[in-house]
């Protein structure tokens, strides 16, 4: 029987029906016999010594049950960083700070009551005693003379230094270019702000020694391998961590935070159950912020538009400590994604990253490969503008050409497969792109300033082959788990160690179980989020679930095939060599009416009776995957904005994405995750930004009333298109949809204001968001200087 | 001192005891057990609290739960009927109108008292109207399809 493939079709989600009718299941929607609830103790300043913590009136306060502090959390070590660079400074980070806090929000002591309230009004009467430091949170600033000392082990708050690329071809490069350009580029803070804050629940049964925790997570056996082995020193298989719906992570779930680390061994000492749940001023204070760049980048170009190098120096803000991946994005996630799509004969790339009193930074959305995206297509249009040539023509003239299986970057990746200038034709195509030229010259004739900015990205995700990242310090493997069980009426569980935090698992892993057996995706179930039912495995984030997690279920659904051919050709007094899979049953080659269907070598392999010779019964497998390269979306993205030149106010007119992902399972949620990234990529460029007091050290733009989230009136209907080049690094052709919009969308927008103000002299604006008043301003100072 | 407050969600009588200063979200989520209204902020700017208060789409935050004595409140869990999908819920699914599903009662809640006061609204008059919800992971191209499509869908009754 021939029925559509299911791989490639735009089916609908099978969990929203459970999310639209109020029935999701989120952490802080669990509610426990005996449960407490918890409030976290934190510090109001930047940079502060804390002489004494006084929690006697707190004690005392209605419904308290409990206050600990660091200094009770003996035998507790520090929360670990997962990713070591060489001679990189590492500062203890201990789930309760005792000694001293170093950015505002730190945690000293977590209240527990018998409600949230009580929780939070006894968490008010404890008295710190504070010694208030001065404190550094500006990147540019850290290690500058004079700046406060953060952490002992790390004198003038470096980090690390690190480099890659070729410093002696580049700087040969430069010497003898025609034209360099240098520009600053700073790549502001950001905050996640997944709409679900993070949350937790833990219990710990006195009964068994178990504990189960609950929380936000998008990796649920990192989240209990970190706390169990690293931190708390807990037995890990005593401990069953699940993160059930999840609203969102963009990353800021992926990390070990204090929070959860503090309940799951309070629950311990008070022997009830305990929910914390973040406030969205928490959220803002202590989910790990992204982005923070400060780099100062050249371009050595030929006259002709041929690029010649890249030098660029970049100090990355760390915050106050070293969160879970933090040394990996600024360095292996960020620089050695400058090559772009282009052929550049050197790039040579140093990184240092700092410590500061701001909240730690570690990966949001993209995670590095925006930073270089940004920096890298700012850069291409600043080298056009040198040489007076059209952003289009330059892009044309050095894009690496079609390849399908291997391209040596200059900054040690190798890409898989790519077609760069079809995808760039492709979107030149939707926009018209003469026209708009003509148009915009129109309406500068009016005094009207349109702009139109290009961004042909690329980026490395299917995070990651173990031994590559292992090599360059990561201190875990990256591979994925995928179980298939079989049950006997032919009914499949498959496990997974990816988790969905809105990325449709339970639909588009169906579509690859049911497309692969040729059943009903109605007889199979995704489960995922809970170390008690999957095996091990590593999570999402890196856009990695559909080729490594999908990859690992495609291994398994193979092994289920070949012994199902051993079960079937026994039936049928054939040789398994014979049978192939087709349809949903097991066929004899050649032989069609030779067939025993799926459902019927499920039963025989729980009821073996009639059975091969030294077969084992049942039909269970699980597979572990390890990628044997990344895999590289690309594509190429356009902003035509309008700027007002009375106000600086930007309108966004059109946004068109040509986006290459390789093979798509479900082009509905490839484009919805396009269009998300998008928003929160345009969202950077115009609007977002993490703004500490330099003085006082707060976070001034602390909650959502003070930092710009896009809103629906804010952004208009993307032009999606795609071109499909499939990988040829695993079995589906997919590369990885996740993160494609956030990593092109942002130097498209800003290369479209730039664009827009070309008229008046302007060639570069140094730092984003581009609010009305930055714009004005640079549009005034362009003026003046005329 | 606690209070007394006694209200109708979604057609069934609720009454508890309950501290004065409790919000009406709390008292949905933690004391009638409806756990389908979300807390997504602190300051009344998320809207994934949103539900409806003797007919008008609210902010639970941003009200007391005594302040509601005898209303009637709808959450999203009384919006389908009789196991038949709202109109503005089978948009969000057929249009792919959410994806971590956080935002999105709140969202399907404004949308409803959106579609009863402008039943034919522009793509702009959605884009207006839904400033008091955030999301934060569809760039909200297929939410205001999905209000499209129910607005559709329901002018065609």
């Amino acid at each position: 029987m021939a029925t559509a493939r299911l791989l490639g079709a735009s089916i609908k989600r099978r969990e929203d029906p459970r999310f639209i009718t109020g029935k999701g299941n989120y952490t802080d929607d669990l509610k426990l016999a005996g449960m407490t609830h918890a409030a976290f103790v934190r510090s109001p300043h930047a940079n502060a010594k804390i002489r004494k913590i006084d929690t006697s009136k707190a004690s005392k306060a209605p419904g308290v049950v409990a206050i600990f502090t660091g200094k009770d959390m003996t035998g507790v070590n520090s929360l670990p960083c997962g990713w070591l660079l060489p001679e990189l400074k590492i500062p203890a980070h201990m789930p309760l700070a005792s000694d001293a806090a170093r950015y505002v929000g730190d945690p000293v002591a977590i209240v527990i009551a018998e409600s949230q309230s009580a929780a939070s009004d006894a968490a008010d009467l404890v008295a710190v005693d504070w010694e208030v430091l001065r404190s550094v949170t500006a990147t540019e600033q850290a290690t500058a003379k004079g700046s406060v000392q953060i952490h002992e082990v790390a004198p003038d708050n470096v980090a690390f230094k690190w480099q890659i690329g070729d410093a002696a071809a580049t700087d040969a490069a430069f010497k003898s270019a025609a034209v360099t350009v240098k520009k600053r580029i700073v790549n502001q803070r950001l905050v996640a702000n997944p709409m679900e804050p993070r949350a937790c629940v833990a219990r710990y049964e006195d009964a068994t020694g178990e504990w189960t925790l609950w929380v936000t997570s998008q990796n649920p056996h990192v989240h209990r391998l970190l706390m169990t082995a690293f931190v708390l020193g807990i037995p890990e298989h005593k401990v069953r961590v699940i993160a059930p719906d999840v609203g969102g992570g963009f990353g800021s779930k992926i990390f070990l935070y204090n929070e959860e680390t503090v309940c799951t061994w309070a629950t311990r000492q008070i022997k009830r159950p305990i929910r914390w749940t973040s406030s969205r001023r928490e959220a803002f204070q202590t989910d790990a912020h992204g982005r923070d760049h400060v780099t100062d980048a050249e371009v050595a170009v030929a006259k002709d538009g041929k690029l010649l190098g890249l030098r660029v120096k970049t100090t990355a803000n760390l915050g106050a400590y070293l969160s879970t991946f933090a040394p990996a994005v600024p360095t292996y996630l960020y620089a050695t994604l400058l090559n772009g799509v282009y052929e550049w004969p050197a790039i040579h790339a140093e990184v240092t990253g700092v410590f500061t009193n701001t909240t730690p930074v570690d990966a949001y959305r993209g995670a590095g490969r925006p930073e270089a995206c940004y920096l890298l297509e700012r850069m291409i249009d600043a080298a056009a503008a040198a040489i007076n040539m059209d952003p289009a023509e330059i892009r044309r003239k050095n894009f690496i050409p079609k390849f399908d299986n291997g391209y040596q970057t200059k900054v040690a990746l190798s890409y898989d497969s790519g077609n760069y200038g079809a995808a760039f034709d492709k979107l030149l195509g939707m926009l018209d792109y003469k026209k708009f030229r003509s148009d915009q010259a129109a309406a500068r004739a009016q005094g009207r300033l349109m702009g139109i900015g290009f961004s042909t990205y690329i980026e490395a995700c299917s995070i990651a082959p173990s031994k590559v990242v292992g090599s360059l310090g990561a201190q875990a493997g990256l591979w994925e788990s995928g179980k298939v069980q079989v049950h006997p009426t032919g009914k499949v569980s498959v496990f997974t160690g990816s988790h969905s935090h809105g990325q449709g698992h339970e639909t588009t892993m169906a579509q690859i179980v049911a497309d692969h057996l040729g059943i009903p995706m109605d007889d199979v179930e995704i489960v995922h989020g809970d170390t008690g039912r999957v095996p091990f495995g590593m999570g999402t984030y890196g856009s990695r679930s559909a080729s490594v997690g999908g990859t690992a279920i495609v291994m398994s659904l193979d092994k289920i095939k070949e012994k199902g051919k051993k079960i079937a050709a026994h039936l049928l007094e054939a040789n398994p060599k014979d049978m192939e899979y087709v349809g949903g049953q097991f066929v004899v080659k050649g032989s069609p009416q030779k067939a025993i269907p799926f459902g019927q070598v499920a039963l025989t392999a729980y009821v073996p009776h009639n059975y091969p010779e030294g077969l084992e019964p049942g039909l269970e497998e699980t597979s572990f995957y390890d990628p044997a390269n990344f895999c590289f979306p690309f594509g190429a993205h356009a902003c035509v904005v309008e700027v007002d030149p009375d106000t600086g106010h930007v309108k966004i007119l059109r946004y068109l994405a040509v986006d290459d992902v390789g093979n798509v399972i479900n082009p509905m949620i490839v484009d919805g995750m396009v269009h998300g990234g998008i928003a929160q990529g345009v969202a950077q460029a115009l609007w977002e930004e993490a703004v500490y007091d330099r003085d006082s050290g707060q976070l001034v733009s602390g909650s959502m009333m003070d930092y710009t989230l896009p809103k629906a009136d804010m952004l208009p209907f993307y032009e999606t298109a795609r071109t499909e080049t499939p990988t040829p690094v695993n079995p589906l052709g997919v590369k990885g949809a996740g993160e494609t919009g956030t990593i092109a969308s942002t130097p498209a927008v800003v290369n479209a204001v730039v664009d827009a103000l070309s008229g008046l002299g302007v060639d570069h604006i140094d730092a984003m968001p581009l609010t009305p008043e930055r714009v004005w301003k640079t549009a005034q100072a362009a003026k003046s200087k005329k | 001192m606690k209070k007394t407050v006694s209200m109708t969600i979604n057609g069934a009588p609720q009454s508890h005891e309950v501290e004065p200063r409790l919000l009406l979200v709390h008292y949905i989520r933690e004391q009638a057990g409806l756990t389908g209204t979300h807390v997504g902020c602190d300051t009344s700017q998320c809207g994934a609290c949103t539900v409806h208060l003797n007919g008008m789409a609210v902010k639970s935050c941003t009200l007391l739960a005594v302040q509601c004595e005898g209303a009637q409140v709808l959450t999203i869990e009384g919006l389908a009927k009789d196991g038949k999908l709202h109109p503005i819920q089978e948009g969000f699914w057929e249009k792919h109108g959410l994806q971590c599903g956080f935002c999105t009662p709140g969202m399907i809640m404004s949308a409803h008292q959106m579609l009863s006061r402008n039943p034919r609204p522009t793509e702009q008059q959605i884009r207006h109207d839904l400033e008091g919800n955030l999301c934060r992971c569809t760039g909200y191209h297929n939410i205001v399809k999905a209000i499209q499509y129910a607005a559709e869908k329901m002018a065609g009754k």
